[in-house]
Order: C-alpha cells, then sequence, then structure tokens
C-alpha cells in the first residue's frame, strides 16, 4: 500500500488583505505523530492549525487530510479532525456534561455510542468529578481540559491544539503535557507552542516557522544532534598563541574569552576534545577547564530565526 | 437531525438566560394589558352592534387588533433576540467549534434559525392563550384566528431570519440589533412615504412593506402572494447569511 500521509499541506499560502501570513507552508504529518509547531508570536502558527482545521480557507496550494481535500469535501476531511483553537470554544452557561454531550452530537457520534463517548473524553482529561459543574465556574486549567476533551470526543485521527498550555499554573502544565503525550499513543497531535521546553518534552517532531515561512523542521533527535553543536569551552593558566591552537586538528577557530578562557569552535564530526586535552598536558598550559557546550533549543530557535531574517535584510 | 440538535442548543441557552424570560415576561404584561383594553372597547360597542346587520364580530375586533400590537412589540424585541445568534459566538470564539465540526454552513445557520423559531414558537402559543380565553364567553372565527396566526408566524419568522443575517455581519451584538431593527422598521413604514407617491412607485413600495402583506392576512384574507413575500423574504436572507459565514472563512 502506498505510503498515505494523514495531513497533508501542498504549498499553502494565506493574505490577510494584502499581508501574507503563511507563505508556501509544506509539510506533511504522519500517523501517531506528536509533532511541535514553534515560532514568535505572529510567525503564522494559529493561521497555519485554523487552515489545517478548517476554519480558515488558504488562499492558496492544498490541505489533505487522509488523502480528503479539506475544501472540496469539508464535512468528510473534519471528521478526522479535533481542534483546540488557542481560545477554548466553550459555551460557559452549559455544564460540562451538556456541553460534551452537544460536541458528540455535533460530531454525528451515534446515540448508543454517545454516553460512552462522552465518559471516555472526561476520564481522559480528568473530569469526572466536575461534569454536572458550569463550565463558566470552572478555573482556567479545567476549561482548557473541556477544551481537550471537545477536541478528542470523537476519536479523531489528528488533534491540534493550538497553544494548550497558555495561562494554566505549572502543575496544570504538567499534567495537560501528560495528557498530550497519552494522546500521542493513539491519534497524531499538532501542538503549536512557543514554550520551547514545551516542544521537547512531548513532541516527536518540530517545525519551526517564522514570518509565515517553514525554516526548520526534524525530530526531536535530529534536533539534540543539532544542539550538541560545535564548541567547548577550554580554560588555561598559561594558554598558548591563538594561531597555535587554531593549527590543531579539527579547531575551525579560537575565540578569547577573558585571559584564561577560550572558545573553540569544531567541526561537528572532529570532536577535539582529546587532543586538546593531550596538547595542554604535552606543553603544560595549565588545564583547568574543558567543557563542551551544548546549544539550548532557546539558542537553534533564536538562531534560525535570526539568521532568516538576516537573509531577508541582505536581500532586500 | 443535526438541525434540530443545532436548534436545540440555542433553545436551551436562550431558556438559561434571563434575558428569554424576561422577554416572555414582558412581551405577555404588554399585549395582556392591549388586550384587555380591546375586550373593555368591545364590551361597549356591544349594544350598538347588536343592532346592525353583519357587524364585526369578536375576532374581528379584539383578536386581529392584538395580532397587530403583537407584531408591533416583537419588531421591538425580536432584534434583541436574533443580536446574539452568531455575534455572540463570534465574539466568544465558540464559532470555531461549529466551523471546525463536519457541518455545512446551511446546517449552522438553519439549526439557529430553527432555534429562534422554537423560542417563538413558545411566544405565539402563550399570545394564542389570550384569544383563545375568549372561548369562556363567546365563540370566535377560526378562519380569521388561523389565518392571523399564520401571517403573525411569517412576519416572526422575517424578523428572526433578517436579524439573523445581521448578526452574521459583526461580533458586536448591539451593533446586529440597531441594524436589524433599522431594517425591520423601515421595510414596516415603506409604504406611509408610498402613500404620497404615484403609479409604479407607489406600488412597488407598499409591496416591499412588511405591513401591507400582514394587514390582509389579519383581516382574514389569504393570499398566495402574501405567503411567498414572506417565504421569499425568509429564504433570501437565510441565504445571505449562509453566504456571510461561507465568507468567513475565506477573508478575515
Amino acid at each position: 500500500m502506498k505510503y498515505q500521509p494523514l495531513v497533508q499541506l501542498e504549498q499553502v499560502s494565506r493574505y490577510y488583505g494584502v499581508t501574507l501570513a503563511v507563505d508556501a507552508m509544506e509539510f506533511e504529518i504522519g500517523r501517531g505523530e506528536v509533532v511541535g509547531f514553534l515560532g514568535p508570536n505572529g510567525a503564522g502558527k494559529s493561521t497555519t492549525m485554523q487552515m489545517i482545521a478548517g476554519t480558515l480557507a488558504p488562499s492558496r496550494g492544498r490541505i489533505l487530510i487522509d488523502g480528503i481535500d479539506i475544501l472540496d469535501q469539508p464535512r468528510q476531511a473534519k471528521a478526522h479532525l479535533g481542534y483546540l483553537p488557542e481560545q477554548p470554544p466553550l459555551y460557559r452557561e452549559l455544564t460540562v456534561d451538556e456541553y460534551l454531550r452537544f460536541c458528540a452530537r455535533l460530531n454525528r457520534i451515534p446515540r448508543t455510542e454517545r454516553t460512552a463517548a462522552v465518559a471516555r473524553a472526561k476520564q481522559r482529561c480528568g473530569l469526572e468529578q466536575v461534569g454536572r459543574r458550569l463550565i463558566g465556574n470552572l478555573s482556567k486549567g479545567y476549561q482548557q481540559r473541556v477544551g481537550i476533551a471537545q477536541a478528542i470526543i470523537h476519536n479523531p485521527s489528528v488533534v491540534i491544539l493550538d497553544e494548550p498550555t497558555v495561562g494554566l499554573d505549572p502543575i496544570q502544565i504538567r499534567e495537560i503535557r501528560a495528557l498530550i503525550r497519552e494522546l500521542g499513543n493513539d491519534h497524531s497531535v499538532i501542538l503549536s507552542t512557543h514554550i520551547l521546553p514545551e516542544v521537547q518534552a512531548t513532541c516527536d517532531r518540530v517545525l519551526i516557522i517564522n514570518r509565515g515561512r517553514l525554516v526548520y523542521s526534524d525530530s526531536i533527535a535530529g534536533l539534540e544532534q543539532n544542539m550538541r553543536g560545535g564548541r567547548l569551552i577550554l580554560g588555561l593558566r598559561r594558554p598558548p598563541p591563538l594561531a597555535e591552537l587554531e593549527a590543531l586538528p579539527g579547531v575551525e577557530q579560537v575565540e578569547r574569552i577573558d585571559a584564561q578562557h577560550l572558545q573553540i569552535h569544531y567541526a561537528a564530526e572532529a570532536d577535539p576534545a582529546e587532543s586538546l586535552a593531550r596538547h595542554a598536558v604535552e606543553q603544560d598550559w595549565g588545564l583547568f577547564e574543558l567543557t563542551p557546550q551544548r546549544l539550548s533549543l532557546e539558542d537553534v530557535f533564536v538562531e534560525l530565526t535570526c539568521r532568516e531574517d538576516d537573509q531577508e535584510a541582505e536581500a532586500a | 437531525m443535526m438541525l434540530l440538535t443545532l436548534a436545540g442548543r440555542e433553545l436551551r441557552s436562550l431558556f438559561l438566560s434571563p434575558l428569554a424570560w424576561t422577554i416572555l415576561a414582558v412581551v405577555q404584561l404588554l399585549l395582556g394589558y392591549l388586550f384587555l383594553g380591546q375586550v373593555d372597547f368591545y364590551l361597549q360597542l356591544l349594544p350598538r352592534l347588536a343592532s346592525l346587520e353583519g357587524a364585526p364580530g369578536l375576532t374581528q375586533l379584539v383578536v386581529a387588533p392584538l395580532f397587530g400590537n403583537a407584531a408591533i412589540v416583537l419588531l421591538l424585541v425580536i432584534p434583541l433576540l436574533t443580536m446574539r445568534l452568531v455575534a455572540d459566538e463570534r465574539r466568544n470564539r465558540t464559532l470555531s467549534l461549529l466551523f471546525s465540526a463536519p457541518l455545512s454552513m446551511t446546517e449552522i445557520v438553519l439549526g439557529k434559525f430553527l432555534g429562534v423559531m422554537g423560542f417563538l414558537a413558545v411566544m405565539l402559543g402563550l399570545i394564542c392563550l389570550m384569544p383563545l380565553s375568549l372561548l369562556l364567553g363567546g365563540s370566535l372565527d377560526w378562519g380569521v384566528l388561523f389565518s392571523g396566526l399564520l401571517g403573525l408566524s411569517l412576519l416572526l419568522g422575517a424578523f428572526a431570519a433578517a436579524g439573523l443575517f445581521f448578526s452574521t455581519l459583526t461580533s458586536q451584538p448591539a451593533a446586529a440589533a440597531v441594524a436589524s431593527f433599522g431594517l425591520l422598521l423601515l421595510l414596516w413604514v415603506l409604504d406611509w412615504a408610498g402613500n404620497s407617491l404615484e403609479g409604479a412607485g407607489r406600488s412597488v413600495l407598499s409591496y416591499l412593506s412588511l405591513l401591507r402583506h400582514y394587514e390582509a392576512l389579519l383581516e382574514g384574507v389569504f393570499k398566495t402572494s402574501d405567503v411567498v413575500y414572506y417565504l421569499l423574504f425568509i429564504i433570501a436572507f437565510l441565504v445571505l447569511g449562509i453566504r456571510r459565514l461561507d465568507n468567513d472563512r475565506l477573508q478575515h
């Protein structure tokens, strides 16, 4: 059988008036993948998610959900989708049970299975205790959970969560993250956030977008590989001239941080730590520190989004 | 089936807010007062009517004015009822729940329209209790009563469809209420200006007037063209509403 990605974006663009919010976005999401959507504010995250969820039509390009075009056959495509917008779409005057039953009916769950579906969604989102309470009286964290319950009630193959942890306290954030990881076991999840550790904690794959364009797409493992990137801090009591260090195999560039600390840049494959240590001992440089520098996700993110901006500035 | 789900939710939310109850109570109070006034008036006329051949009966003298007043009161009230249908959902961002569910825009609009009509049916039922109470001491002309009731239902349907359309235009319920009230009032008084015109202008204006078609039905004169006018009015505004919501996804 041919590989069929669950969600497929083909050259999707979206204009708001003359402003280009999303520019020729193209990616695929496979079955059971948890994908993190990262980007600074105004990067086009929400717009892209709205387009995948079918509440916004793309100006150009195609979006396929399980091979179904969301504009041509919205009803069939949307049956595969569960969507939690940035602000959960809750009717504050209904109780949690009433609301979820209404959502179940909206998603055409047959009458006989409705009660079970509501119970399952409540159980997964930890809402058993609040079923009879009014949504308007619940705390923000519980409202967010009701929002998620609404998105998963019809057991969709794709769950789209737009900034699901915004405005929650740390404990609630941990609970929601655990829930997202659990959802990842049998649903594809698309998650947008600007909180970087959240992606590391929950996702299989990261998509970084900036100014409406996809600037990075890789698995978390690949990202971590990227983050191990190429720097050492070297502390020497009696540092030799910089040229001597730069001559060593693998070393690309040496920067002086202060009198005794140096930063060594090296090519990704050739870690010079071992030879540096040997040379330092042999030539009595007085080695007291040798620390590999790990880039944080923040660094990668800033680097990617800024590099993009620089290129644009050069082009202009 | 889906329509009933949407309509049921709409109706439920209406009755969970004090607005629906207040509207029912105030309308009932106002119309009850006007109704008693009409009954009083009828009792005063009664001795003179007895001597007349082919005099207007209870239905013409009490029920028709009651339905006429009801139309004016509801003209004021229905924009308040319809204003929040879509505008409120847009403001509270709950509209995306409906948009991301496997529903067509037609279902959303018709569902909401049915919900309001359900509420208006309750109100009509309450209004009808007044003429029916006359059965305790007199008899009614059922034909006139039903034609008046049909006219009032169609008129309310037209009000609701126009209000629903204006509600799809904005995220400010108050703006929707003002706009739909303005349009309805304009269509109501349209043929007043028509009186000073001659010929074709006059007949066009009075054809467009919501009032003209209603008056005939109140008098018990059933013309297909009147009914068709209201049905076209309702369909036109519902289609406009559907188109507007469709556009929501395309352009912002």
